[in-house]
């Protein structure tokens, strides 16, 4: 494998540049030690909305809103008490054991955690206040909150987890929650393969995740991340066995990684969960399940940073990040689905994050992240708002929709500059700091073995990946909102319940990123940057003017040229409508038919020999199983009749018999004569001692 | 053998005791008939006492326990044979068959 990193400088820049590493963590005192109640409280609330959530007044939403609403403003106070003073501390209670090692329930505040809190609670509250308008007049109302606050509470069960096993119960909890929320409107048969599909998919990586956490807690002797993260901070040399799994294990927990947060070429399940409720893409996209992935690589990055360990998996992690943030980016050009433009878009930002985390950035990847999760949730609820006003996915029935839906546009806009990273943007700082992290990896990655090539090939994709991002979102927003309205339906404004989260959110998506100005402020550094176990990490201290500007052309390049391409003032409107890229558009028509390579390849291979097979061990082995069952079972049941009747009814009537018979017999000694009785008892008592006699 | 003639004295008495008790229809005859098995035990008692040299003379004890004891039993018996003559005008055991409800 490929030696990508020259250890000794990092450790120096680390030191020197990373100002975040606070010396002194608190504990959290008691707003610490009782965040157990973030996981806790969504995972009942979704039980009590299950059972009595039709009898509340709003039917379940209310519990919902107030669970996020505690888990925003928990969040919240977490976040700021923690830039006020950094905590890092994690409670752990044993509740079993597997062999020696102790399994444990336990919360982790530490700054990791408790950015994913914040984020997951507030990006989470606007989206259930948004669900609200959404759902309306849903068939399952209440089942979709009591779902959709799993969902979140399972996110928060995952990130707030101090140790493998409940990571892993939480990964669990959010994928099959996704599956009940994906396939929602299970009666279209769509829905619910896209489910299924989601579920497989994910299932597939869970091999990798289940492996890596058995080979890296068993090499270290415990599940908890602090015990595995010391012993990498111990070194090489003091954990042998961890050194030696490293690489393996490292490698299957990024497959795990690879499978939640859709990257190449477990990318195909995202997509296809657009078939859920808007506001789940929403949340799914933005703060819950896709991250899982980003966030295990960064809670585990010690592991892949430290030499001697898992450094060598950086290589795969940033070649995965640069094909997937590439290639999908591609695909969301042709996509006519508004819905799946922006679902092929947020792979292509999860490509960013994991490439960012490949080159060895931790910040810049989680920043990321936190800035997606907003922007993201924003454009989908803005083009949920669409989709509710227009009634269809398709931007070929949309169009001119500026005038009718003002806040949407408004928002969806700032969402959009966010997102192809517009200066003073959200997205603009988090991409800026991806491309400069890689520029650096590129200059620190050895050269000998190819290491820093590889990362200037996923650093000119990720420039081409800006460029890409501005034009497929100009298109987005050119095609739906502006040109002449080509739907049938009638398009409103959506209700205030709805728009109104939109505002909120696009606050955060505009704002947001001034967190992280380079040389200004880190505040975000600092916050993810404050754990037990000290996170190396490039972090830049200015901008780097180069990759700012490369990024920055190639956006405004991107956009521009998008708003030319589909821009209304085009000749006709069917031109614009039909614009095709000509040799390219098939293959990403058809998603570089790589869906139809699982189908084709592994799935009817499988599926049809399977079906048959299946087919025949029913009708034959499993019927005549059944039927032989029920033979045996009738004439069992005929000897048991038999028996019952001559048998038992026998035996019942026989002793009734003799005890008739010997009543009878008795009853002509009783005669009542007290000398009979005496002669009796005399001749008794002779013969008694007579036997006696002899006998001795 | 001294012994021998008291066993045989006891076992004749009591046969005798026994016959009575079997045949007697008087009540009174047949109370007097339990007299005379007791009796015979007492004379077995006291044989037996004798002839085992019993420095505790046991055997002499235990048949004056069993003559005040029938005493007694003979008091209360003829109180009841006497009660059943007042009720039934007659002392004939074999038509006391009320045992038999």
């Amino acid at each position: 494998m490929l030696q990508l990193l020259t250890n000794a400088n990092t450790l120096l820049l680390a030191t020197e540049e990373g100002g975040h590493a606070a010396e002194t963590l608190s504990d959290g005192g008691l707003l610490a030690s009782l965040a157990w109640l973030i996981p806790v409280a969504p995972m009942v609330a979704a039980f009590v909305i299950a059972l009595y959530g039709k009898r509340m007044p709003y039917k379940g939403w209310d519990i919902a809103i107030g669970v996020m609403g505690f888990e925003a403003l928990y969040g919240t106070a977490l976040l700021l008490a923690h830039i006020a003073n950094p905590i890092a501390h994690d409670f752990q209670v044993e509740i079993g054991k597997i062999g020696s090692m102790p399994i444990e329930w336990g919360w982790t505040v530490d700054g990791l955690s408790i950015m994913m809190y914040f984020l997951v609670g507030v990006v989470g509250f606007f989206v259930f206040l948004y669900a609200k308008g959404y759902m309306e007049g849903d068939i399952r109302f209440t089942w979709f909150f009591a779902s959709f606050t799993l969902f979140a509470g399972g996110m928060l069960v995952l990130v707030s987890a101090p140790n493998m096993i409940q990571l892993i119960v939480g990964w669990e909890l959010v994928g099959v929650s996704s599956w009940l929320l994906i396939g929602h409107y299970w009666e279209d048969h769509a829905n619910s393969s896209a489910a299924i599909k989601a579920m497989l998919v994910n299932k597939v990586a869970d091999v990798g995740l289940f492996i890596g956490a058995i080979m890296i807690s068993m090499s270290v002797g415990s599940f908890r991340f602090s015990d595995i993260l010391h012993a990498v901070e111990g070194g090489a040399a003091a954990a042998p066995l961890l050194a030696q799994f490293a690489f393996w294990g490292g490698l299957a927990l990024f497959i795990g990684a690879m499978g939640k947060s859709a990257q190449f070429p477990f990318h195909v399940w995202l997509p296809d969960a657009m078939a859920g409720p808007t506001p789940v893409s929403a949340l799914m996209h933005a703060a819950t399940m896709v991250t899982a992935g980003v966030y295990l690589v960064g809670r585990m990055f010690p592991l892949y940073l430290t030499d001697g360990f898992a450094t060598e998996v950086r290589a795969v992690i940033i070649i995965i990040g640069g094909l997937t943030l590439f290639l999908t980016g591609l695909i969301a050009l042709v996509q006519d689905d508004i819905k799946k433009v922006l679902a092929y878009s947020t792979l292509s930002q999860l490509g960013y994050m994991t490439a960012a985390m490949g080159a060895g950035a931790y910040t810049a990847g989680l920043f990321h992240l936190f800035t997606h999760a907003f922007f993201k949730a924003l454009l989908f609820l803005g083009a949920g708002s669409v989709i509710h006003s227009v009634h269809s996915n398709n931007m070929s029935d949309m169009g001119g929709l500026r005038k009718t839906m003002p806040w949407t546009y408004r928002t969806f806009l700032v969402g959009s500059l966010a997102l192809a990273g517009i200066p003073l943007f959200a997205g603009f700082f988090s991409k800026d700091e991806i491309l400069a992290s890689l520029n650096y990896a590129v200059g620190e990655f050895s050269t000998a073995d190819g290491g820093s090539s590889v990362a200037t090939v996923v650093l000119i994709l990720a420039i081409s990946g800006a460029f890409v991002t501005a034009f497929y979102m100009a298109r987005t927003v050119m095609l739906t909102f502006h040109g002449e309205y080509k739907g049938q339906a009638h398009p409103h404004e959506s209700p205030k319940i709805m728009w109104m989260p939109l505002v909120a959110l696009a606050v955060p998506s505009a704002v947001i990123g001034f967190m992280n100005w380079p040389g200004l402020t880190s505040t975000f550094t600092d916050v993810v940057g404050a754990r037990a176990v000290r996170v190396l990490d490039h972090h830049a201290t200015g901008f780097d003017y180069l990759m700012l500007a490369l990024g920055l052309t190639a956006a405004v390049a991107g956009g521009l040229i998008g708003m030319r391409i589909w821009g209304p003032d085009k000749e006709t409107q069917a031109a614009r409508d039909t614009f095709r890229i000509p040799i390219l558009y098939p293959l990403l028509e058809n998603k570089y038919y790589i869906d139809d390579l699982y189908m084709d390849g592994v799935v009817r291979p499988i599926r049809g020999p399977l079906a048959r097979a299946m087919d025949w061990f029913n009708g034959h082995v499993l019927d005549f199983i059944v039927n032989g069952a029920g033979l045996l079972a009738m004439s069992l049941g005929k000897v048991v009749y038999w028996f019952d009747q001559r048998g038992v009814d026998g035996a019942i009537h026989a002793s009734g018999a003799v005890t008739g018979a010997g009543g009878g017999m008795l009853r002509l000694l009783q005669t009542g004569k007290v000398q009979q009785y005496a002669i009796l008892i005399f001749a008794a008592t002779v013969i008694m001692v007579g036997g006696l006699v002899i006998w001795f | 053998m001294i012994l021998g003639q008291f066993i045989i004295l006891g076992a004749a008495l009591f046969s005798l005791g026994v016959y009575g008790v079997l045949t007697r229809r008087n009540a009174v005859l047949v109370l007097l008939s339990v007299e005379l098995m007791l009796a015979a035990v007492n004379v077995n008692f006291v044989a037996f006492d004798i002839y085992a040299r019993d420095v505790m003379a046991g055997g002499q004890i235990f048949s004056l326990f069993i003559i005040a004891v029938g005493a007694a039993e003979v008091g209360i018996g003829l109180a009841i044979v006497l009660l059943i003559f007042r009720n039934r005008q007659s002392a004939n055991v074999d038509e006391l068959d009320l045992m038999k409800l």
